[in-house]
């Protein structure tokens, strides 16, 4: 058995022909992760115990002769923002190093209620803030494919796992791209549902308007059956959606002939040349499956890293209140008064871009600069979502790169936060109209980095999404 | 100049954040340089723009749970997590003197 590429339907044949147990799976794989992981860094912790009796509880189920679950034995890693009952959640950060969650997110109840084997949990940038996982308390992560570069971020760690082999799917978070940029940077699926789709309940709050749990994994498939367990909606969240949910694997039934997709004309200009050859034929690959391709314009892309970095700064502002020495586990020794507990609890447990945000956001929601700049970005916000709805009128789905380039070496814009910024542009967007969108891989630069296709599609409109990437990861290039 | 060192102090006050110098001083460099791009918001045009504050539950989308007594997770569980719990609650330095 060679753990570091299999898929959930190999995992799942293997058990039910009894060629391997779940338990024998788990083993090999706590062993292969455990290996592996120094190369990268992107476990931040191991939960072997809790792997082990998940994979007896699947064990158990076939020797019953029950359905052991659609993600029976399957080996998963959690982004560390998404809470994990009793094993410790960190958010990358040196606030919550010793926190241990009293309760699971409901997507960790449904994936171990589907049969899922969590290992453990993965490094991510301090409370899922930044693009190359540089802003970790515990680390930078490296990427598996190069590594004197980074993974990308948030999720770099899941997308790294991945990527190299230690977890068959990871669940990562997403609000300017989290998902998507490291999937694109790691060479694997990632996938940023519908706003509302997957219950953000025990995912810890960095934007509220704009924060998605979605899955990673080697295959659209993988990816679309991970989102199946986790979808739906949760009376513990109040803003996950009460919309049906389809049967995503149907939808990938390769008849994307005849389909209408959208290149956004703004996405295509600030590319490298090699990003710009890649996606180039990635279009071509489509339009060879039949696709029509047709150039749209979204006008106010332009404005999109203003408007998000305004919206997700005050929310996080709001949201980062919370972590002031009275609750989280960690209080500052240098604490005489409530006052000074509070402030020196907070600038001592915060590393540099969460300051800086925490910052940025309280400046744009005090007094007389309230509707100058956030009144300001949630009208830009609905042009945004304006420019995808005209769109999806003419058009099925849109597909435009992920990055503007692949992944930049380790410390190459760690000093510059708005460049760092600026290489959202093109996954940001689809957070601020809340639209499904992922990334799937579309080929190698010649220094053999990956490169993603954005495939964004309608709200609630994921099957179309998955149709055309399964359609595309199967095309002949 | 969008900030000040004056008002990155201010502003930090109103985050409950303790900054070093080296910090009040980089923060004005950083803030003021993504203020600056925030800025570009100016030109465009949003007259009689709807704020978009969520992304959907038009009317009717919106689903609230029944109203109904669930039960809590409990004192000892939620304060499993604090720096220093003592008698069932939550302990903080001392607020007001006697």
């Amino acid at each position: 058995m060679n753990v570091a590429s299999l898929t959930i339907g190999q995992i799942r044949d293997g058990l039910l022909a009894r060629r391997f147990s779940a338990v024998e799976l788990a083993q090999e794989a706590l062993r292969f992760a455990e290996a592996q992981n120094p190369a990268t860094n992107a476990y931040l912790r191991f939960s072997p115990e809790r792997a082990l009796s998940a994979a007896a509880r699947v064990d158990e189920k076939i020797a019953r002769g029950e359905d052991p679950g659609p993600l029976a034995g399957v080996p998963v890693a959690v982004k560390d923002v998404i809470l994990t009952k009793g094993l410790r959640t960190t958010c990358g950060s040196k606030l919550l190093a010793e926190y241990v969650p009293p309760y699971n997110a409901t997507a960790i109840t449904r994936l171990e209620a589907a049969g899922g084997v969590i290992l453990g949990k993965t490094n991510c940038d301090e409370f899922a803030m930044g693009s190359s996982n540089e802003n970790s308390a515990f680390g930078p992560v490296r990427n598996p494919l190069a590594p004197d570069r980074v993974p990308g971020g948030s999720s770099g760690g899941s997308a790294a796992a991945v990527a190299q082999g230690t977890a068959t799917l990871a669940l990562g978070s997403d609000t300017g791209g989290s998902i998507r940029q490291p999937a694109s940077f790691c060479g694997v699926v990632g996938v940023t549902p519908t706003y509302g789709r997957v219950s953000r309940y025990g995912l810890t709050a960095f934007a509220s308007s704009l924060d998605h749990i979605g899955p990673l994994a080697r295959t659209v498939r993988d990816a679309a059956v991970l989102l199946q367990t986790i979808a739906g909606r949760d009376p513990q969240d109040a803003t996950s959606a009460d919309a049906p949910v389809p049967d995503y694997t149907q939808s990938m039934d390769g008849r994307v002939k005849g389909l209408k997709l959208g290149l956004p004309r703004e996405y295509l200009k600030d590319l490298t040349s090699e990003t710009g050859d890649l996606i180039a034929a990635g279009v071509d690959a489509f339009r060879k499956l039949g696709c029509e391709v047709r150039e749209v314009s979204l006008p106010a892309t332009d404005y999109a890293i203003g408007c998000y970095y305004v919206i997700a700064t005050a929310e996080a502002s709001s949201n980062l209140a919370r972590y002031d020495g009275v609750r989280y586990t960690f209080r500052s020794e240098a604490s005489g008064t409530l006052s000074d507990m509070y402030r020196h609890t907070r600038g001592e447990g915060f590393g540099a871009e969460c300051k800086r945000r925490i910052m940025l956001g309280t400046y744009v929601l005090s007094a007389g600069y309230y509707d100058a700049y956030y009144l300001k970005a949630q009208k830009v916000r609905a042009l945004i979502a304006q420019d995808f709805a005209r769109a999806f009128a003419e058009v099925d789905a849109i597909v435009a790169p992920v990055s503007p380039f692949p992944a930049f070496k380790l410390g190459e814009k760690i000093d510059d936060p708005l460049a760092m910024y600026l290489s959202d542009i093109y996954t940001i967007t689809g957070d601020l109209a809340g639209i499904p969108c992922m990334s799937v891989p579309c080929g190698k630069t010649a220094e053999g980095l990956p490169v993603g296709m954005q495939i964004l599609a309608k709200h609630f409109d994921e099957p179309t999404m998955f149709r055309l990437a399964d359609a595309f990861e199967r095309a002949p290039r | 100049m969008k900030i000040t060192e004056k008002e990155v102090r201010y502003v930090a006050d109103l985050a409950n954040l303790d900054l070093s110098e080296a910090e009040v001083h980089k923060f004005q460099a950083d803030l003021d340089e993504i203020l600056g791009h925030v800025e570009r918001l100016n030109e465009i045009d949003t007259t009689g723009v709807e704020p978009m504050a969520q992304v959907l539950y038009a009317a009717g989308e919106a689903t609230l749970r029944a109203d109904r007594e669930i039960p809590p997770l409990g004192t000892d569980i939620a304060l499993a997590n604090a720096p220093q719990p003592g008698a069932g609650y939550f302990k903080v330095p001392k607020v007001i003197e006697r």
